[in-house]
């Protein structure tokens, strides 16, 4: 990893960058070729929802990309306006839908940030257990969707889903929903997990890292994919750190920051878990940080269910209905598996709160796609954008 | 050799592909709708309500509190309150919901009603095969769509359904008690009033006489006097308490005759 | 990582003339903002992304907050001349009376910024800026050219709130579609009532709807949903467009 100079830099030494250096190159165009536009999206196969990308070619060369998304806006922000703190939890569900889960525990955490709430031990380890079982499938169905986008024609995506399903139908059976659970509540868990439930996912758990090495085994060392994966779509560190990017596509460029270790929410900072860093920066960075992510998803997950103690999974004093924090605002952040997911509340003391405001981390990796996509052909385009990993319930709220 | 993970891919999709003709693990899918997989127990669909006994309407949990109505993030649930009361389980007269309406075309399934309703009165039902023809109509759930009897709840969810009826078991078990005790409180109440009377008659027993012709209506005020006082008193008792009564009903039927028979014509 | 104090001094010592105020956070997140002034905004957000001890180079969220006009009635002890008996005289003394008063605070728009440092791993540090009102005067200088995870999230204050960032490469709607007016997310922002009559719609939601629809469409519509329940399939088909015909007749 190329360490910027930031790093290294003396104290009170200020920094001289050039003009413009984090905006997107100009492409130089042959004198009398003719560009074509492009409209790639919103009905497509591969952009991962209702996403649209303006897309200038000169021949099979991007010299410009435009993404335009809003077709999934339902303006979320001014929903959590009108209803209370708890009525907001389903809408939640329904940002990054294919990560229920960790969309709950983010906004949990602001509002416990905002009224200075406690969490029981139990409902601590239940909350991680969630979640890296929801990052497990999340990696799991990214990496399916992008073999897929490069032609594999189904194949290991369905492999992917047939692990997918047996996550999904442990969370149907503890939070009563495959996909919107709406089980995490600010001071802890709706419902307790049964003991049957815990041997159930001890059992599962067991049987993903045998999973994990068959994908590696069926993809990793794929010719194609890496003729077509290497090399394309790199992201240099310093443009991401600026660009706000975060989660496995800024690890993938090689910046070591993940938030579960930085911040430590939760009780993260309890379990031994590695971070697993790219050199490049290309796509194929991005798919092997995620597939080594889901392999220390299963070590946190073998120590939480070893480690789960007894006790509730709610503060039992408090009252979810007509729930007023004192006015003041908190930002909490979580790693989702897309990146960093923060809510930032602001209350005015009433039963709603004044301003709800969702940081979709797909919308801002989406920043520099276009510097990204610049140079390479259709294609790849379609493989950059996957990488990226969005989700258009996020990106528009 | 150039090619060597292609067929290392390969042979796991052989390995795959035949696996799931001998193993369970691999073959994943069920040939609905010829089989189908049971729901789980904590499965959410839709909610219903839920109603003890044969009436649905007599035994219904629900007293029209509206807090699910108000809590609903959706806004999906509708109910008109009755102006009358009927009594709930415990015996107490409550409010129940003449209009109870949910539009599951918006409900989102996020159980938040069940959650917040206090009286146990509305669950989430696991039935999802309710597609119908008529968009707008069909997919607004009236009373009469929702209300389920007990057993129902307990076929779907029977620990959920087993935890209710020990909770509300409890419940009605503590207003029972609470009603003994105060009928005993009543009860000591009404001995010591007697005793009270019957100290007072002592010293009125000399104008009791004027009273002795109309004692079998002092007899027939006392009993009643006693019915409504749940207690039994002994027969001397009784006629000193009757001699005190009567002389204090005979005031009354004297100033009460005259309305009566006007509001007999 | 400094206190908010201590990182105002900073500011205040490397960009002259910066005005920076701390605006303090009541609840028990403990994440206090700092004010700072539009004009030397850019230098301000330099200076904190180089600066080698601080090091935020990393722009987490932009959010726009729309903060409407207030009344603010306050009960203020004022001096007063009266004129009251003292040791039988009329005299002309000056005292401390109650007397409640009521304020007019205009609104503004608001943006907020939470920073982080990837190098140094701490934060966050959150800065607000705030327009002069709400109606005309609402600019702002843009920090993408600093932070370019600014780009999209200032595109979409702009678009939801109305703010105007001056100095953004691209500033255009990001949500809504390009022909849209007015900004959704303000607090006073109504919506249009121009949807489709549904027969399912209770209270607030069905008087809006009632409003645009003449009595003949409702009644057509009414006899479309109660025929339509017999009705053979063929005939649940032609009811939308019999439905469409008796509003373009209408």
């Amino acid at each position: 990893m190329s360490e910027s100079r930031i790093h290294s830099a003396a104290a009170g030494e200020r920094l001289e960058r050039p003009e413009n250096w984090n905006r997107p190159q100009r492409m130089e165009i042959d004198g009398d070729s003719q560009l074509l536009e492009v409209s790639m999206g919103p009905h497509h196969p591969s952009t991962h929802g209702v996403f649209r990308m303006d897309v200038a070619l000169d021949g099979e060369r991007v010299v410009r990309l435009r993404p335009v998304f809003g077709y999934l806006h339902r303006n979320h922000e001014k929903l959590g306006e009108g209803q209370s703190y708890l009525s907001s939890m389903p809408y939640t569900d329904r940002l990054d839908y294919f990560c229920s889960l960790s969309n709950n525990w983010a906004y949990a955490l602001a509002v416990e940030k905002l009224a200075g709430q406690q969490v029981p031990e139990r409902a601590e380890y239940l909350r991680v257990i969630l979640a890296e079982l929801t990052r497990f499938q999340n990696h799991a169905s990214s990496i399916g969707f992008l073999i897929q986008e490069m032609g594999a024609s189904g194949t290991p995506l369905m492999y992917a889903f047939r692990e997918r399903e047996k996550i999904l139908d442990l969370f149907e059976e503890l939070t009563g929903a495959r996909m919107m659970c709406n089980y995490m509540r600010f001071g802890g868990c709706r419902v307790d997990a049964s003991p049957a439930w815990l041997e159930k996912t001890r059992a599962r758990v067991k049987a993903l890292p045998g999973f994990v090495d068959e994908f590696e085994r069926l993809l990793a060392a794929n010719e194609i994919l890496m003729a077509r994966c290497q090399g394309v779509g790199i992201l240099r560190p310093e443009l991401a750190i600026n660009a706000g990017v975060t989660g496995p596509m800024l690890r993938a460029s090689g910046v070591g920051y993940d938030i579960r270790k930085v911040d430590g929410y939760g009780i993260y900072n309890r379990f031994s878990f590695r971070v697993p860093l790219g050199e490049h920066g290309d796509v194929y960075d991005r798919f092997m940080v995620r597939l080594l992510e889901m392999r220390e998803s299963v070590k946190i997950l073998e120590q939480a269910l070893r480690e789960i103690p007894e006790g509730p999974v709610m503060d039992p004093r408090l009252k979810l209905r007509n729930f007023r924090p004192r006015p003041g605002e908190a930002y909490g952040r979580i790693e989702a598996p897309k990146g960093e997911l923060g809510f930032y509340l602001i209350s005015d003391g009433g039963p709603n709160p004044y301003r709800y405001r969702v940081r979709p981390p797909s919308l801002i990796n989406l920043t520099i796609l276009e510097d990204m996509c610049l140079g390479h052909s259709v294609a790849d385009v379609v493989l950059i954008s996957g990488s990226v990993d969005i989700v258009l319930g996020e990106v528009d709220r | 050799m150039f090619g060597e993970g292609i067929l290392k891919g390969l042979a796991e999709t052989a390995r795959n592909f035949f696996g799931s003709f001998v193993s369970a693990e691999r073959l994943t899918t069920v040939e609905y709708p010829e089989q189908r997989i049971a729901p789980f127990e904590a499965a959410r669909v839709f909610p219903f309500l839920v109603y003890d006994g044969e009436d649905p309407l007599a035994g219904l949990r629900c007293v029209a509190c509206q807090i699910c109505e108000k809590e609903c993030p959706p806004q999906c649930i509708f109910i008109v309150k009755s102006s009358d009361k009927k009594p709930d389980f415990v015996g107490k007269p409550q409010n129940y919901p003449v209009r109870f309406e949910i539009d599951i075309s918006v409900c989102m399934s996020c159980q938040i009603c069940v959650e917040v309703c206090p009286f146990d009165a509305i669950k989430m039902n696991t039935e999802f095969e309710l597609s119908t023809g008529d968009r707008f109509g069909g997919l607004l759930l009236n009373l009469d769509q929702l209300v389920k009897p007990n057993e129902y709840y307990h076929r779907i969810h029977p620990a959920g359904a087993a935890e209710v009826d020990a909770r509300l078991a409890g419940e009605k078990a503590k207003a029972e008690e609470k009603a003994k005790a105060a009928a005993e409180a009543a009860r000591a109440a009404a001995e010591a009033a007697q005793a009270k009377a019957a100290s007072e008659a002592a010293a009125a027993n000399t104008t009791g006489e004027a009273g002795a012709a109309k004692t079998t209506e002092g007899v027939g005020a006392a009993k009643a006097a006693e019915e409504t006082g749940v207690a039994k008193a002994a027969t001397g008792e009784a006629e000193a308490k009757a001699a005190s009564d009567a002389a204090k009903a005979a005031a009354e039927v004297a100033s009460q005759k005259q309305p009566d028979q006007e509001g007999r014509r | 990582m400094k206190t908010v104090e201590e990182i105002r001094a900073a500011i205040e010592a490397a960009v002259a003339g910066a005005g920076v105020e701390v605006v303090p956070n009541p609840s028990p997140s403990g994440q206090h903002s700092l004010r700072i002034e539009p004009g030397h905004a850019v230098e301000v957000a330099r200076f904190l992304r180089d600066d080698a001890e601080l090091a935020l180079d990393f722009l987490s969220n932009v959010t726009g907050v729309d903060w409407l006009d207030r009344e603010i009635e306050e009960t203020l002890p004022v001096t007063r001349t009266v004129t009251k008996l003292v040791d039988g005289a009329e005299q002309t003394v000056e005292e401390m009376v109650e007397e409640t008063v009521k304020r007019f605070e205009p609104g503004f728009l608001e943006a907020v910024y939470h920073l982080y440092s990837v190098a140094r791993k701490h934060g966050p540090v959150v800065l607000r800026m705030r327009t002069v009102n709400r109606t005309d005067q609402v600019e702002l200088p843009s920090l993408t050219p600093i932070w370019r995870s600014a780009e999209f999230q200032e595109r979409e204050v702009f678009d939801l709130y109305g703010i105007v960032f001056t100095g953004h490469p691209d500033l255009r709607r990001l949500l809504m579609w390009p022909g849209f007016k007015n900004h959704p997310m303000r607090r006073d922002y109504v919506e249009p009532d121009d949807f489709e009559y549904e027969p399912t719609a209770h209270d607030r939601v069905l008087e809006r709807a009632l409003a645009h629809q003449s009595a003949a469409e409702l009644a057509a519509a009414e006899q479309a949903v109660s025929g339509g329940a017999a009705a053979s399939p063929a005939e649940a088909v032609a009811q939308p467009e019999a439905r469409q015909g008796t509003e373009a007749g209408a």
